[in-house]
């Protein structure tokens, strides 16, 4: 009955956070690109560190895409003393939830949770909302609690939802083009910190495939030569 | 020096080389074992994976709900090699369930479950429900959303039971909703209670076959004909033949394995689930809950039960017969012959469509009931127009028809003759 209950109170919510039909674009990130990961962690850090944390990752695994301890230390590390420390926001949840009527949430295994091509889809398409608490909207998650962090790259762009088309309200710092590299970066970055065994492990598979398929070889000759006398 | 050590333990404990002949070196094995024989000793080996996975990761998890999320992520980064036993473990329990669907499909193609070795099956069937109870209390251990909110749906199935339900389902929890008490009791159920079970069954399980011997593709009975040695004239020795040959088979399913476990081990959201990466929130249940596609088939009959007088205990019964049905199997059964090879058409006809259905709502189970859009036009039974609900209940008839009608469709199956000895 309880659960009825609350199946009710949420399925409006649920409904419009549901599938908007706003075609996902495809994420062009590559993992294997450290220039691209360093620059998806400097924005993480400069624009959304604020109120995500990604507290499951430390600031000493910045290490893996290629920075050395001091220039994390120097440039990154703003809300940690020691370079162990795990990378977490300033906010808490009760001043998060207070501001935006929802905690922001850590984005240790965002990534994993939505997939590359809704972060990169998502980041790209926020707009002018009067109606909305922050000012602003999204397209491919509508009426989120989130204001448009990255407005200052992008600019301020307007949305008809209905005749789907969209349009220039301001200019932001970045062309569109630049602003879509941006948000590849931040998206690699995300799905770095998602998963950062995620390389490593396929060059493991790639040896344990080899050792497997070597010791196919072995046993099956073995199979054959003991089955020899089996008529 | 060796062989002084071994004689020096064998005087005192004779019963290592004794057990070693009755079931390996001198358990006498039907010849023409093929592809569907590889799944026993999987499972097996499976089992061995999982339990040694499964001892690293309790070293570093926490049964605690406010850092049971966390801690899993731990051993994602942290913890050296971490990841690796992570997926071996979760790419390990869908494999089991992968091979004991098979190793079950394989009993139903050649009657392996037919007289004598009722007993083998229904072990097998209990190893199986076993299996069933393990998965479920381990999905609850990350405690992401999927976790927590298929605990709170399939504890709050038993909560539909006429008059003890609601305190049936409170005394499972330990709790009103699923908590930390819960957690607590899946992590202790999990990792000691039900394993030392599954344990226990496969012993019984495996010592029930080696009695009366296994059952082959032919389906004749390869003690009947007996060489001058008194050993099965068509029996080979399970060791050497079969430990090379099973050797092979695991060589292979590693490889599967190891691809799924290093390349893709989300497998596309199958094998873990998105919205599992979501930590637990016991106040935003998720749009579309969905248990991991094992127990989809089931989720399905639950789903295509219409409730009667508004309570859901319909679906609940009908999912838990089905499962339990799998019992009667041996009896259901009236062939004369055991193995598909020279069984009729009928026998094929109904296997055939009881795979197709049993996919069929393995798939439903995984979508949302709305999945194929509704009917355009109205019916006066209609109670809903979803296409989907209604495709999963024509195959959840059908399921139940290729168990209930097997008694009338194996009787008057026209059968082939079954030779004297296995064939090649």
């Amino acid at each position: 009955m309880r659960k009825a209950l609350l199946f009710l109170l949420f399925a409006p919510l649920g409904a419009l956070a549901a599938e908007t039909g706003y075609r996902l674009d495809r994420s062009p990130h590559r993992a294997t690109d450290l220039v691209s990961l360093q620059s998806g962690a400097r924005t993480y850090v400069n624009y959304c560190l604020g109120c995500h944390g990604v507290q499951f990752m430390r600031y000493s695994g910045l290490k893996e895409i290629g920075l050395t301890e001091s220039q994390v230390r120097d440039n990154l590390m703003f809300t940690a003393d020691k370079v162990g420390d795990p990378i977490r926001t300033t906010i808490g949840a009760k001043e998060g939830k207070l501001w935006f009527g929802v905690a922001p949430p850590d984005l240790s295994v965002i990534a994993r949770a939505r997939g590359a091509d809704w972060l990169y889809t998502y980041l790209r398409v926020f707009y002018r909302d009067p109606n909305a608490t922050s000012g602003w909207n999204n397209a491919v998650f509508p009426n989120v609690a989130m204001p448009h962090a990255l407005w200052t790259l992008q600019g301020e762009r307007a949305f008809d939802a209905g005749e789907h088309k969209w349009s220039e309200a301001s200019r932001g710092s970045q062309t569109s083009v630049e602003y879509d590299a941006t948000v590849r970066d931040l998206v690699n970055f995300l799905v770095y910190v998602a998963e950062p065994a995620a390389t490593s492990r396929k060059a493991i598979g790639v040896a344990v495939l080899f050792v497997l398929g070597i010791l196919f070889i072995l046993t099956y000759l073995l199979k054959l030569n003991y089955w020899k006398d089996v008529k | 020096m060796v062989a002084r050590l071994w004689q020096w333990f064998d005087s005192r404990m004779p019963s290592v080389a004794l057990e070693w002949r009755r079931h390996a070196a001198e358990y006498y094995a039907p010849k023409n074992f093929n592809f569907w024989y590889f799944f026993g000793s999987l499972a097996m080996l499976v089992l061995g994976i999982q339990i040694v996975s499964g001892i690293f990761l309790t070293m570093n998890y926490k049964p605690d709900a406010t850092l049971a999320f966390g801690s899993v992520e731990y051993i994602m980064r942290d913890v050296p090699g971490g990841w690796l036993i992570r997926y071996v473990h979760s790419t390990g329990s869908s494999a089991f369930f992968l091979v004991v669907y098979l190793h079950m499909f394989r009993a139903m193609l050649y009657g392996s479950h037919r007289e004598p070795r009722e007993l083998v099956w229904i072990f097998g069937v209990l190893i199986y429900l076993t299996l069933m109870g393990e998965a479920f209390f381990g999905y609850l251990l990350p405690w992401g959303q999927m976790s927590y909110w298929g605990a709170q749906v399939i504890v709050n199935l038993f909560s539909v039971i006429p008059f003890i339900g609601p305190d049936l389902a409170l005394w499972i929890r330990g709790d009103y909703v699923v908590s930390d008490a819960t957690l607590n009791r899946f992590f202790a159920l999990h990792v000691i209670a039900l394993p030392l079970v599954l344990l226990g069954l496969v012993v019984a399980h495996l010592l029930a076959l080696h009695d009366v011997g296994s059952n082959n593709p032919d389906g004749v009975e390869i003690k009947k004909l007996k060489g001058p040695d008194g050993h099965p004239l068509d029996g080979i020795p399970f060791h050497p033949y079969y430990t090379v040959k099973d050797l092979v088979g695991a060589v292979v399913f590693l490889a599967i394995f190891c691809f799924v476990l290093f390349f893709v081990p989300e497998l596309g959201g199958y094998f873990l689930e998105h919205n599992n990466f979501i930590p637990a929130d016991s106040l935003k249940t998720p749009e579309h809950i969905a248990p991991l596609w094992y127990f989809t088939p089931y989720y399905s009959i639950l789903r295509a039960v219409p409730p009667l007088f508004n309570s859901q205990f319909p679906g609940v019964m009908a999912m838990g017969v089905a499962t339990l049905i799998l019992f009667f199997l041996p009896w259901l059964d009236r062939s004369p012959v055991k193995s598909i090879r020279y069984r009729g058409p009928y026998y094929k006809f109904a296997l055939g469509s009881f795979v197709v259905v049993f996919l069929l709502l393995g798939y439903l189970g995984v979508k949302p009931t709305t999945v194929w859009g509704q009917f355009g036009f109205d019916a006066f039974f209609f109670d809903t127009r979803e296409i989907a609900t209604w495709v999963a209940r024509v195959c959840t008839v059908i399921y139940f028809l290729f168990f209930l009608l097997m008694p009338w469709y194996t009787t008057i199956d026209k059968v082939k003759p079954v030779p004297e000895r296995v064939t090649h």
